[in-house]
Formats: structure tokens, sequence, C-alpha cells
């Protein structure tokens, strides 16, 4: 039987206030236990909510850009359960009036076709705290540093049919929150994490299977595998005569695999009701307008610019744009080097590879734009070849220094001398009579080619410092004389 | 001394009759002698008291003196108070002591004030009868058989006493005015936001409202020109300006219009209670005002809406008590599941865990619709009905009891005959409205309240009509026997 997957997704995303949503403690990440976690974030008695409007106005931003309706009033609810890390008892979150109502996201395949999924709703909440298993060996430590910290949960319809849409889709509302500015997008310090509701059903089938949700996913690249795991767990279980049960999974990345942590018997019943303490939030239409007017460039508009401004094809512009911080790193060495084409080979080449395999954000790239730009300056001027320039950039990447510095201390300059040249041609051509004979007998349309070897050998002789348009016409010049 | 009010006794201070010190010193050996009858303290705080008279006294002799400087009052327990502890006359907070402030500690201790003490009360604010203390009970000091009401019961019964002039409450479907009623003092409620709740131990978030209890309305005056104002810290609390309550206390009330909702006379009243109330009302129309009768249909249902509300609401306040951070914390658990239950099992006292379980079965899956919707719908029905009356007269008045204080012991089996007690103050907490209670009688030996409800954020009318009648009348003057 032929089966089709069905999946929705739920992304947790930090909003990037410099406080939390109900109090005034920060938000930085990686500070001691509990030094972050002020008299409200330890719900000590007689506390109270007060809310952070710039929890507000980011939450307005990214429904604005995904083009969904703006609550103008929505109500704080309370989720109660009982946690060690969720000191008040309840999570203040969004149920019945989210702030941000139904949107979309178009996102595109790697076939290039682009598909519509449909954003059901996006909610203010806060995060809990964090429960520490390991330090304290029978005992659990609380962390409460996190408590509190503004969250944007974004709701996806079941719109999606495979991991890769749904991969597709998380790396779109990251680059969208990133883009904001509304939330750093680092997943491994949980910045940006997903749970992803998957089912399958017979293909045609309209009503949908019974789904499992696998909570708390914190990379592109665990995301893909979950859901491939999920669905072909499910597809087995069932062709075995067996049947889904709907429940929370956790997703165990050593293993590559998901396991069970809760059925849906075991489910709380939350007794969602309006938070007393906090009043209904109320947005008029100016207050939407005055948002949309500080709307940063979006990825969608910022490829369509990149195409156009620089010319670019439709995939390289999809990949520069999607992440803003690439892409203002692309722009940079753009203008510097006054060559997109050369800048974006560079971005998605040489430094997108070295930034791959040390896993290092671009944020943090040892090789600063303006570095890289330099560099690629004297590729365009013909200072080195675009050989050399990537022995520089190794150098800059592992010492640091400008592309000047790097070229002037390992005398990597381009030999252009046209004297130095000739002189190397003339060894060349010297010291190879056979290749030389061969040459001067061959057909002529056959000598285009064989003069690839000569050029190898020139190179080789200069360690790769000549000038290799020079060194072609020279050689071309001196063999052609030699046949006549 | 221990009879003046604080307006009588900022004069005092002002005039150098006596320090801050010795009013304090006073005060505090008076607790220490005359308590153990009436068991109104939770917690004395006599080095706090007399660092804060001697820090008031310094003040006036520099002449930086406010209205409130150096004058002593206690705080209900229920009031955060930084460095002692804040119990809400739970075993859950016995060990609790308080990091910080509440707002309305905080102002009176800018204000000048001076701490004597906290005071007795139902546990987490739950009763009308201050028997749900793990402190034992209140006693009235009319006649100590007699609860002091509830459950700002302490507050009430300390200043009946003369143990301290004035202290703060706070109310949540009465809590405030039923004990001022049946201690014979001064008690008002102010509207929902007038005076922040950040520090006040919350019951019901939307009902919950702290204000003064006083000997006279001229005192309460003082204590609400301390107390209100908004708090970027309380969302709820109202950003209005504060206007200076003793300023409209001397006008007449010619023309004055006064409701008499016929519920508020009908059904199990007192009889009594009933005529001395209508004798206050008589007192008023020599002071020029008219009388019309009206209706408030929905009061009988004030008292459901309100035990769905209350409880749903206080079910998920209580939840931070959990025995993980602060507060009561079982002996040797033996997994999570085993110390949420017994921490919170053995923390909590009968009635709030009758309250808490009746307010997560109304908001639990299947039931939130029939109950706690139901309760809202009910709500707003209430307040329709005030506000339509409030459109025709200034004031509304009753009787703010059925009764006068019952024995102890007396309803504490019969959770719904301590509820009904209510049922002329729960309504205005679910329509968010201001009420105070003044001594307006007795009846056989125990004191009855006058309840005066007046519009959103009328404050000022309801002060002036209470000093008017407090001016013409001297129930407010009368002391338990022996006092």
């Amino acid at each position: 039987m032929e089966w089709e997957a069905v999946i929705g997704l739920e992304i947790h995303a930090q909003l990037a206030t410099k406080s939390k949503i109900f109090s005034g403690a920060s938000t930085a990440f990686g500070a001691e236990p509990n030094t972050q976690a002020c008299a409200v974030d330890l719900a000590l008695p007689g506390t109270l909510p007060a809310f952070n409007e710039e929890a507000l106005r980011m939450a307005v931003k990214f429904g604005l850009a995904v083009d969904a309706e703006i609550g103008r009033k929505s109500v704080f609810d309370r989720k109660n359960y009982f946690y060690p890390d969720l000191p008040k008892g309840y999570q203040t979150s969004q149920l019945f009036h989210p702030i941000v109502g139904i949107g979309h996201i178009d996102i595109t395949l790697e076939d290039g076709t682009t598909k519509r999924i449909g954003v059901t709703r996006a909610h203010l909440e806060e995060d809990a705290g964090k429960s520490l298993h390991d330090e304290f060996p029978g005992m659990t430590g609380i962390d409460l540093n996190r408590a509190g910290t503004p969250l944007l949960e974004i709701v996806s319809e079941p719109d999606m049919r495979s991991a890769e849409e749904a991969v597709a889709y998380v790396r779109k509302v990251h680059s969208l929150v990133t883009s904001l500015g509304i939330c750093d997008g680092n997943m491994s310090e949980g910045s940006f994490r997903c749970d992803c509701n998957v089912s399958v059903r017979p293909k045609g089938q309209e009503e949908y299977g019974t789904r499992t949700e696998t909570k708390n996913i914190n990379s592109f690249r665990f995301i893909e595998k979950a859901i491939v795991g999920e669905i072909e767990r499910q597809i087995d279980l069932i062709e075995d005569g067996g049947r889904v049960i709907q429940a929370t999974r956790l997703y165990d990345a050593d293993k590559n695999e998901t396991r069970s942590m809760r059925s849906k018997e075991e489910a709380n019943d939350y007794r969602y009701f309006p938070c007393p303490d906090l009043l209904p939030i109320v947005i008029d239409d100016d207050y939407i307008d005055a948002i949309r007017q500080t709307l940063p460039e979006l990825p969608d508009a910022r490829k369509a610019r990149f195409i156009e401004e620089y010319k670019l094809s439709e995939y390289d512009a999809m990949v520069l744009s999607a992440d803003h911080n690439m892409a203002a790193y692309f722009e940079v060495i753009a203008k510097t080097a006054k060559d997109a084409k050369l800048a974006a080979n560079w971005v998605m080449g040489e430094l997108s590879k070295l930034l791959n395999q040390h896993d290092i954000d671009i944020t943090n790239s040892p090789v600063s734009a303006e570095q890289l730009g330099g560099l690629l300056m004297r590729i365009k001027d013909d200072t080195i070849s675009g050989k050399i320039a990537k022995q520089v950039f190794e150098v800059m990447w592992s010492e640091g220094g400008s592309a000047d510095e790097i070229i002037e201390s390992k005398g990597l300059k381009q030999v252009t001398d046209s004297g130095a040249i000739e002189q190397i041609v003339d060894e060349v051509i010297a010291n190879n009579t056979p290749q030389v004979e061969q040459y001067v007998n061959a057909e002529p349309d056959k000598r285009g080619k064989m003069i690839g070897f000569f050029m190898g050998q020139v190179m080789k002789a200069s360690q790769g410092k000549a000038n290799p348009g020079q060194v072609q016409g020279v050689l071309k010049q001196k063999l052609d004389a030699l046949v006549n | 001394m221990f009879d003046k009010t604080l307006a009588e006794l900022a004069a005092g201070l002002k005039t150098g009759q006596f320090s801050s010190v010795e009013l304090t010193q006073a005060y505090l050996a008076r607790i220490k002698a005359e308590d153990t009858k009436y068991n109104s303290f939770i917690s004395v705080t006599d080095d706090l008291a007399l660092e804060q008279a001697a820090a008031a006294d310094s003040l006036i002799a520099a002449g930086d003196a406010g209205t409130f400087t150096g004058l002593p009052i206690a705080h209900k327990d229920i009031f955060c108070t930084q460095g002692v502890r804040t119990s809400c006359a739970s075993k859950m907070l016995d060990n609790f002591i308080s990091p910080y402030n509440a707002t309305v500690v905080d102002k009176f201790n800018q204000a000048g004030a001076v701490t004597l003490g906290k005071t007795n009360m139902d546990e987490f604010a739950m009763g009308s009868s201050n028997e749900s203390s793990f402190y034992g009970p209140c006693k009235n000091p009319w006649n100590t058989d007699c609860v002091p009401g509830g459950s700002s019961g302490g507050s009430a019964a300390a200043v009946s006493a003369q143990l301290t002039p004035a202290a703060t409450g706070s109310d949540t479907g009465g809590s405030i005015r039923q004990p001022a009623a049946l201690c014979g003092i001064t008690g008002l409620k102010p509207t929902y936001g007038r005076v922040s709740r950040y520090g006040m131990i919350a019951f019901a978030s939307s009902l919950d409202q702290g204000g003064p209890m006083t000997k006279t309305a001229e005192d309460a005056a003082l204590m609400l020109n301390v107390m209100a104002g908004f708090d970027k810290r309380d969302s709820t609390s109202a950003d209005r300006d504060v206007p200076d309550y003793t300023a409209d206390l001397t006008k007449p009330l010619d023309g004055l219009r006064i409701g008499l909702p016929k519920e508020f006379f009908s059904g199990d009243i007192n009889a009594d209670i009933a005529a001395q109330t209508q004798a206050a009302i008589k007192e008023f129309e020599k002071l020029g005002a008219t009388v019309k009768e009206v209706s408030l249909p929905n009061t009988a249902l004030s008292i459901p809406a309100y035990y769905i509300i209350a409880p749903a609401e206080a079910s998920s306040n209580l939840s931070r008590f959990d025995g993980v951070r602060y507060g009561y914390r079982c002996e040797d658990p033996v997994d999570l599941e085993d110390l949420y239950k017994r921490s919170r099992g053995e923390g909590f006292g009968p009635e709030v865990k009758r309250r808490i379980l009746v307010g997560a079965y109304a908001l639990s899956e299947g039931f939130y619709d029939a109950y706690y919707n139901k309760a809202q719908q009910i709500r707003r029905l209430i307040r329709d009905d005030f506000t339509k009356v409030l459109s025709e007269v200034d004031v509304i008045m009753g009787p703010t009891t059925p009764h006068p204080a019952f024995k102890i012991g007396e309803k504490s089996s019969d959770p719904v005959a301590m509820y009904m007690e209510d049922i002329f103050t729960l309504s205005l907490n679910l329509a968010g409205l201001p009420g105070m209670s003044i001594p307006c009688g007795t009846v056989d030996g125990l004191p009855t309240g006058l309840q005066i409800i007046g519009d959103y954020f009328a404050e000022q009318k309801l002060l002036n009509v209470a000093h008017q009648f407090q001016l013409a009348t001297d129930w407010h003057k009368q002391s338990p026997q022996g006092i």
C-alpha cells in the first residue's frame, strides 16, 4: 500500500526581549543557576505579573510577516499543572484569544516548486525553568533562570506531507524570526525548538490517521531524522497489524529514534481559564500600522531583490536570502568586491564549507565579511589567482589577518611582470620538447586542449603565482610561433 | 489614649503631647497584656515598630513629618512584610519570612507609619469567622465566645479592642466589611483596582482588594490616602489620580439620594438588624437625604456565582504552594508526587482544601462552561443591576450582615450557612464596586453594621456620607465592655 504522511508543527521561538515576559529579570542565556530569577519568577506569595510590551510588538511583527490576522483583543490564560520547574503551578499562555490568528508561509522545495503552508495561530506564553536531573544524584535541581522567558508558539496546519517539506517550513520560520530580529534562532541553546505532530494514512484517504507528537527537537537535522523515523515506525506498525497510539514522544538523537513519553490517557486536564492578574491586550489599527512601518526586509522580498539587484540565479538568491545574517554578510562582500557572482560563490562555497565543517554560525565566523571582501578585491585586481585566494582564505580562517597582510607575509602576490612570465614560459617550452613537438604536429583544433598541459607546468613552476590569463596569452603566442 | 483616632493621635504627635516611641511602646505593652484574650495578632513586631517609631520621632523633630509619620498600625498577615513572617494564617507559610514588602506596606513605611505586627485572619482569607486560622480562632472583643467575623477578623478585633488605632484588611467577599460590622468598627473596601494587590497574597485575584479598618470614616480616609494609587507591578490597579480622601468629608448631605434594595431587607435577616438599619436611614433623612426603594434582582445569585469564581481562581493561585521553593514541605518525601500530595495535604487546612477542590472541579474539562462561564455571566448581570440602580441614586444602603456575631463553632460544621453570612457583601466584589461598613447599633450587646455602597471610584462620596453619620451619631464611639 502507498502511504502518505501528514505533518503539523508547533515551533517555540524565544523572543529576544531583554527582560522576561512578566518580570524585569534578564533573559540572557548561560548565567549561574537561579541568578536571573526575581521574586515574580520564583512565584513568591503575593507577586503579580506585569506584561512586557516588547513581547507584544515582536509577536505582532511575526503576525504581519506571515500575513496573519492580528488579534485586536488577545487574552492570557492559565494552563494549570504541577511541575517543579513551573513555579506558579500554571503556565501563562493564550488559548482562547491568541495574538496572531490564521496566516500562511510559502516554502520552496528542492525541485524549485513552492507550497503554501497554513499557520493556524501564534500565541505568547512564558517558558518554564529547567530541571537538572544529572548534577545531583538522587535529587533534581531546579534552575529558574529560563522561567518567564517569552515564547512565541507558532502552530502550523497539518499541511506538510514529507520530512523535506517540514524542514523547509522550519527553516522558513527560522529565517523569518531571525530576519525580524525577534528571535536569535539559536537552536542549540533552545531558543528555537520544534514539536512535530506526525500521522500516516493510505494515500487517497481523506481522514487523518492517529498522530503522535514528538517534542522539543532542536536541530534541523534532528527534525528531519525524527520525522522520517516516526513515519517509518508508524507504517511498519500498521503494516504489522498494530495501531498507532496517540502519545507524546521524545526524540533520542543518540539512538536516532523516538520513544513514548506519555499516552493520551495520562494527559493532564490543564483547567485553562483567563488569567485574572492580566488585563486583555487591546490594540488598534494605528498600533499595528506603526509596527508594520518598522518591519525589516523579509526573506522573500530579499530573494527577489538579490535576483534583480545582483543578477543572482534563483537558487543562489534563495540560499543567500534565507538567513538574514548570511544575506548581510553576502551583501558586504558583494559591495566590497563589486562582483556579486564571485561573492555568492565564495559565501556558498569556501566559507559555508568551513562553517559547516566546524559547526559555526555565520555570525561567529572567524573570517569577517570585511576580511573576505578584501580578499575578493585582490582576486578582482589580479593580485592573486582564485587558487591562491583559497590558500589565503585558509590562513585567514586559522590565523586571522587581512588579505593584503597574508599575501605580503607569505609572498603570494601574483606574478604579472610579463618579462618574468616569458622567462618561465621559455623554460617550460625548452624542458618539454616531446610535448612541444606533439603540439606543433597536432591538428589546429586540438591544440587548444593541449595548451592546458603547458599551463599546468608554468603555474607549477611559478608556485601558482603567475597570472593565469597572462600565462595563457604568452604560451599561445610562443607555441603558435613554433608552428609557423 | 487608646480610644484616640488616627487623626487625634497625629495631632498629639505633632504638638509633642507624646512621642511615636512612647505611643508605640504603650501599644506594644497593651497588646502583650490584652491580646491573650483575643488572639488578634499572629506576630508582634516589637523591634521593627520601635525602630520605625524612633525614625519617625527624628522626622517629627526635624519638622519633616507627614500626616502619617509615627502613627502605629497593624497589617493583616496577608500583606508581605520584608524580614517578617507572612503566614496568611496557614501552616503552609508558618516558616515564610517575606524577602519583600507588599506595595501597601511599602507605602505605609514611606509615609512613616509604625508596624505593630501582623493580624490574625482566616487561612488564606477563606472564611467569615477567623476560625480557619492555623494560629487558632480570634475572638470578638464584644463577647469572646463569639467570632469577630472574617477573614480580616484579627484586624477588626485588634482595632475594636484598642490594640491598634487602625489596621489594613483585605476583602474578597466581605472580609473587611463583615468583621468591621461584627466588631463595631469602620471598614472600607475600595473599588477593585484602587489599591495595589502586589504583595497581598492572592485568594481570588479578580475579587481581592485591600482597604482600611479604623475607628472612624475620617481615619479610613487618612489610610486610603496612603494606600490608594496605580502600581505598575499590579496590572489590574487603576491608572487614575488619587484625590485627597479627606477633602469632601465635611460636605453636607442635602439632596443625597439613597437607594434601599428590597432584597437586602428580606429573607433570613435578624429583625433587630433590619430595624437598626432603618433607624440609621432615618438619621440620613434628617441630614437631608432622600430615600427610595430599589431592586438588585440577582442578589441571590451572588453566592453561587461567587463560590464558583473565587474557588476557581484560588485553586490556581494556591498552586504555587507546592513545597518546592518555600513554605511547608512534608518530611522525607519518597518521590515528587508524594512531595506534592503530603506537603499540600498537611500544609493546608480543611476550608482551603475544600475551596481548591471546588475550584479545580469547576474549571475541569467538560464542566467549565456549565460552571465558570455561567458564573461569569451571572457576574455581568449583578454588575448591570448595580449600574442601573447607581444611575438613579448616589449610594445604596443596607445591613452589612444578616446576623450579628455568632458563637465560635456554631457554623463551622456547616460551610453553606457560613457562606450565607456574606450574602450582602459578596455582590460588590463581583461587581468591583466600593463599599463601607460603619457601626449603626447593637443587638444583644453585639454591634451591627450599616453597609454603604457607591459607584466605581466614589470612595470620597462614601467617606463623606459615613463621616456625616458619625458626626451626628456616636455608635462608632461605643466600645466593648471593659475597654
